[in-house]
């Protein structure tokens, strides 16, 4: 392999990078011009210990398990001819897009590219993130390490389990642990409602009789080889969800699973001094998923945690398709830069900056809520008040991602226009459900 | 095998004293319990290399810790263990400190600790921008300094077995007989016989005299917990030096300190505690070490940490260090109560216990072929800490040192595999953890613990369920049912 001749470097080879790159391809850049790097000793990213299905409903049209949609991916990738370098980890990134990586293949190298695509991913929080008090025995795991054991290295991680976290991780490792013999005594939620999707609480936890504890939370752990049991107790609403004192409960298991958020994996990107976004963790971006850094592109879980990996498939194809047009000389000179705000109930957006050309495109909007509503309306409106799109929905959640589309007229209307920016807000028409 | 030398306890205290005497002509062996050297004090501390100011002149303390200052940076650059001098201040708030500052001062000058200096609030905001603004002044002292205390200890037991030191881990001294000049301590199962004996058996230090026969023996321990935060790498320059309050009867208080891995650590709190290995973390510690840390630094971020955990001190009936000729059993030599500066003071200590040991009776002759590294060769450098040539150097040589294991920290599988053969090979998850630092970044293991291992499983031939996080009942998966 002729490193000299790599012009795009996809940092990371799950979903978002093999997607991002598959784009540039389909948008005339040479694949052997092309590199993956994947840490991994396969491509596939985090899908490949996810063998529950639902992926691929909105991308496909069809419920596919998690590795048969990055095989997919794998499969177009190879049929495109772009080479994908597993074992091999990025260790440092320059915001001038030097990559440093190490691998068995090709040693300690570093390429200079002319655009570089993150899709790092996400790790998982910890029980150190949270400060879960108690001992330090074996058998404390995250869910993405449990699945792991189970689903890959063909071994079970405990026998009485207590899952923290009712995310979808965390509903659908209680399904897997309980199909495998295990027995799950409960799953806890620090929050009064699941961040999970209502057709995995009945699938993964009613149908099996496992208990979902709103408003609890794990605070203390016992035993000093292995897990004796935890403490649990239910968290006051009011007092910032500070264990109630006198609620204790001792549940007897082996084993605690976490299931309690994912954190971007952008360790690279701070090093490279590109800006990252406090509400999402990971860098800020305009509407190609650009950088601060000119060049550097971002998508996937590594620039905010995604539920549906069919989103992750398209924020990598703009990713892909921009870098390609850039290397390839084609990106259109932006005339105007506006930032994009959150407002009222919306917590982040991605974009956080629309750059527009002399003939703008249309640009969805992706947004979290930050609270669950019923009945509201969501806007997008310029800082002068004109409104640029806006939808109605009878639920909002901060689980499910959202987004609205501005269409290319609007846009170009902003364009010999004063604009201070760009806002995405709610409008609660109903009432908020608690 | 008749060794002359048995030490029960592998904390710093044990394996500094190992160590030494590897360079001496005597058979020596070290019995311990747990299932890895320096898992008990040794590898829960504030990681300091005390300058010396605090302990009260005249006594051990104050002679040990401050030779040990010096011993110890020597031991890390032989050992090829970082020891980064970054000095320590006692900050005092207001006027009302500045006495005890002083007295720090007159206890330093007479301890002989170099380069103490009390300095203004200016200064001090110069050197830690970070400190809180009711800082007035501080004892600065040049000459602390952080190391890994496991770190260290584990690279000098490695140095001991290089050298001919046998290591008997997972070995619970319970019994103990003496019979013309030679002792056989027990675990219950095997017996080591010995015609010395030093007890560095830390919190259990004053059973384990008992049980080697001692009768009234003058020192009892009161185990006192002390918990910690560590937060991310990204805190780590928010202090340069170590940062200390003053001095209470309580202890030198919660400190904040940047760790020689790049981290912050914050705490400890002391509490007595009925079981001397309760090593829990409750949240009303973790709470009070928040507030003492804001009190030093009030924009301490401590929504950045990534572990928690606690240790135990042995805190003993006297002020000082008890190090002793037993009065009552010929031989034996107990290392009583050694609780802080004792990480610091344990180079010293161990020169002091082999003073022990010749006036016992024991000959200490120079050894021609003595090895002062870690291995044969040399000591092995981790791949994360070689320089980029270094690098490419070593994954070209090796695809192993190519293939990366842990994330957070760079681990390679090159690494992981020479730890499994390194004088005492790392056989469980934690031996890796505490070697390599696999497992003790961001992530805390999320991601490499299983790769760790299957890689230990695959190379000792078991099963991926007879490996465990620190042996005993510490198991980390059983095998599917189906295939029972
Ligand atoms: C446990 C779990 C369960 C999920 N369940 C569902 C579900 O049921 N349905 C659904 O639609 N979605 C689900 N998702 C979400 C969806 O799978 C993810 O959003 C999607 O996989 C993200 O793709 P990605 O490429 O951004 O990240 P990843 O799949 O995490 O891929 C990132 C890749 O980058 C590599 N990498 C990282 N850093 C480096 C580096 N420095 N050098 C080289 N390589 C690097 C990693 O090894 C990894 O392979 C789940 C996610 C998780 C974590
Ligand atoms: C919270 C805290 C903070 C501290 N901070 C510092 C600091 O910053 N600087 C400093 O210099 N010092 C510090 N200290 C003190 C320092 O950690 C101790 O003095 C030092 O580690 C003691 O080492 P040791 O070898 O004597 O004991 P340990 O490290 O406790 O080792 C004793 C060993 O004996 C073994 N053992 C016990 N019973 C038996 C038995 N029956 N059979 C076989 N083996 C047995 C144990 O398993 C253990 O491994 C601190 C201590 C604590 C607890």
């Amino acid at each position: 392999m002729d490193l000299n001749e790599k012009k795009l470097i996809v940092i990371g080879g799950g979903p978002a990078g093999l997607a991002a790159a598959v784009a540039a391809v389909r948008r005339g850049l040479d694949p052997s011009s092309i590199l993956v790097l994947e840490r991994d000793s396969e491509p596939g990213g985090i899908l490949n210990q996810c063998i529950h299905a639902g992926f691929g409903l909105h991308r496909f049209g069809e419920e596919l398990t998690g590795p048969e949609y990055s095989g997919r991916y794998i499969q177009m990738a190879r049929e495109a001819g772009i080479p994908i370098l597993c074992d091999a980890m990025a260790l440092e990134l320059t915001s001038d897009r030097r990559v440093t990586f190490v691998s068995p293949e090709t040693g300690y190298v570093m390429v200079q590219a002319e655009a570089v695509v993150l899709a790092m991913g996400c790790r998982e929080r910890t029980r150190g993130a949270l400060g879960i008090p108690g001992t330090r025995p074996a058998g404390v795991y995250t869910a993405g390490c449990a699945q792991r054991y189970v689903n890959i290295e063909g071994y079970m991680p405990g026998h009485r389990v207590v899952i923290l976290g009712s995310g979808d991780i965390g509903l659908i490792m209680a399904r897997r642990m309980t199909l495998e013999g295990a027995k799950v005594l409960a799953v806890c939620e620090i929050m009064p409602y699941s961040g999970g999707l209502a057709r995995n609480i009945v699938q993964c936890l009613d149908d099996f009789g496992i208990p979902l504890k709103l408003s609890h939370t794990v605070v203390k752990i016992h035993g000093r080889d292995r897990v004796e049991g935890v403490t649990i107790a239910a968290v006051d609403e009011a007092n910032g969800r500070k264990p109630i004192p006198g609620t204790e409960e001792f549940i007897e298991c082996d084993t605690l699973l976490l299931s309690v958020g994912l954190i971007p994996e952008n360790e690279l990107t701070r090093g490279a001094g590109i800006g990252i976004s406090r509400a999402t963790n990971g860098a800020d971006v305009n509407q190609y998923r650009e950088t601060s850094a000119p060049g550097i592109y971002a998508c996937g879980n590594v620039l905010h945690v995604h539920d549906l990996v069919d989103f992750v498939s398209e924020e990598a194809d703009i990713a892909g398709t921009a870098a390609a047009e850039r290397i390839l000389g084609q990106s259109g000179a932006v005339v105007k830069s506006l930032p994009v705000s959150t407002g009222f109930g919306v917590r982040y957006t991605v974009p956080e900056r629309i750059d527009l050309t002399a003939e703008p495109e249309e640009v969805r909007i992706f947004f979290r809520v930050s609270d669950v509503y019923k009945k509201v309306q969501f806007f997008v409106e310029t800082a002068e008040g004109e409104v640029l799109a806006k939808r109605a929905k009878s639920a909002a959640a901060p689980g499910e991602m959202e987004s609205l589309t501005v269409p290319a007229e609007k846009l170009a209307g902003l364009l010999d226009k004063d604009c201070g920016g760009i806002r995405v807000y709610l409008r609660e028409t109903g009432g908020q459900s608690k | 095998m008749l060794y002359d030398v048995l030490i029960v306890g592998a904390g710093c205290t044990g394996v500094m004293t190992a160590r030494l005497l590897s360079a001496k002509n005597v058979r020596v062996a070290v019995a311990e319990a747990a299932s890895d050297v320096a898992t008990g004090a040794t590898a829960a501390n504030s990681a300091i290399v005390h300058a010396g100011y605090d302990a009260k002149p005249g006594t051990l303390k104050a002679k040990l810790n401050v030779r040990g200052n010096k011993l110890m940076k020597r031991l890390s650059a032989q050992l090829g263990v970082e020891c980064k001098p970054v000095g320590s201040h006692v900050i005092g708030f207001g006027d009302a400190d500045l006495p005890m500052l002083e007295e720090l001062y007159r206890r330093g000058i007479a301890n002989g600790v170099e380069g103490l200096e009390i300095i203004g609030a200016d200064r001090l905001r110069a050197m830690e921008p970070n400190v809180s603004p009711e800082a007035t002044h501080s004892l600065w002292a040049p000459s602390a300094a952080i190391t890994c205390p496991y770190g260290i200890t584990i690279a000098a037991a490695d140095n001991a077995v290089t050298n001919g030191v046998d290591f008997y881990l997972n070995f619970k001294v319970s019994g103990c007989a003496y019979e013309d000049g030679v002792y056989a301590v027990t675990d219950g199962k095997k017996a080591i016989r010995a015609k010395y004996v030093v007890n560095c058996a830390g919190v259990h230090s004053a059973e384990v005299a008992s049980i080697l026969g001692e009768r009234d023996f003058p020192i009892e321990i009161t185990p006192r917990r002390g918990e910690y935060f560590i937060l991310d790498k990204v805190c780590g320059n928010l202090a340069n030096s170590t940062l200390f309050v003053c001095p209470s009867d309580r202890g030198k208080g919660i400190l904040v300190s940047p760790t020689v891995d790049g981290n912050l650590i914050v705490g400890p709190n002391a509490y007595a505690i009925g079981d001397a290995d309760d090593r829990s973390t409750t949240a009303e510690g973790l709470a009070e070490i928040t507030a003492g840390a804001r009190r030093i630094m009030p924009n301490v971020p401590m929504n950045m940490a990534i572990t928690s955990f606690a240790g135990v001190r042995s805190t003993p009936n006297q002020y000082d260090f008890y190090l002793k000729r037993s009065e009552q059993l010929p031989g034996v030599i107990h290392a009583v109560g050694v609780e802080s500066p004792g990480f610091a003071s344990s180079p010293a200590t161990a020169e002091y216990l082999a003073g022990l040991l010749e006036e016992a009776g024991l000959v200490l002759e120079d050894k021609k072929d003595y090895i002062p590294t870690r291995r044969k060769d040399g000591n092995h450098v981790q791949f994360n800490r070689l320089s980029p040539g270094e690098k490419a150097e070593r994954a070209k040589a090796d695809p192993a040192y190519g293939k990366i294991v842990c994330r957070c920290e760079t681990v390679t599988e090159g690494d992981l595999l020479d730890m499994l053969s390194a004088p005492i090979p790392a056989v469980t998850v934690d031996m890796m953890k505490k070697r390599l630092r696999a497992g003790m970044g961001r992530c805390q293991g999320g991601f490499c613990s299983p790769r760790v291992a299957a890689l230990i499983a695959e190379k000792t031939g078991c099963g991926l369920d007879r490996v465990t996080k620190h042996g005993g009942g510490s198991w980390l998966v059983t095998a599917r049912e189906e295939e029972e």
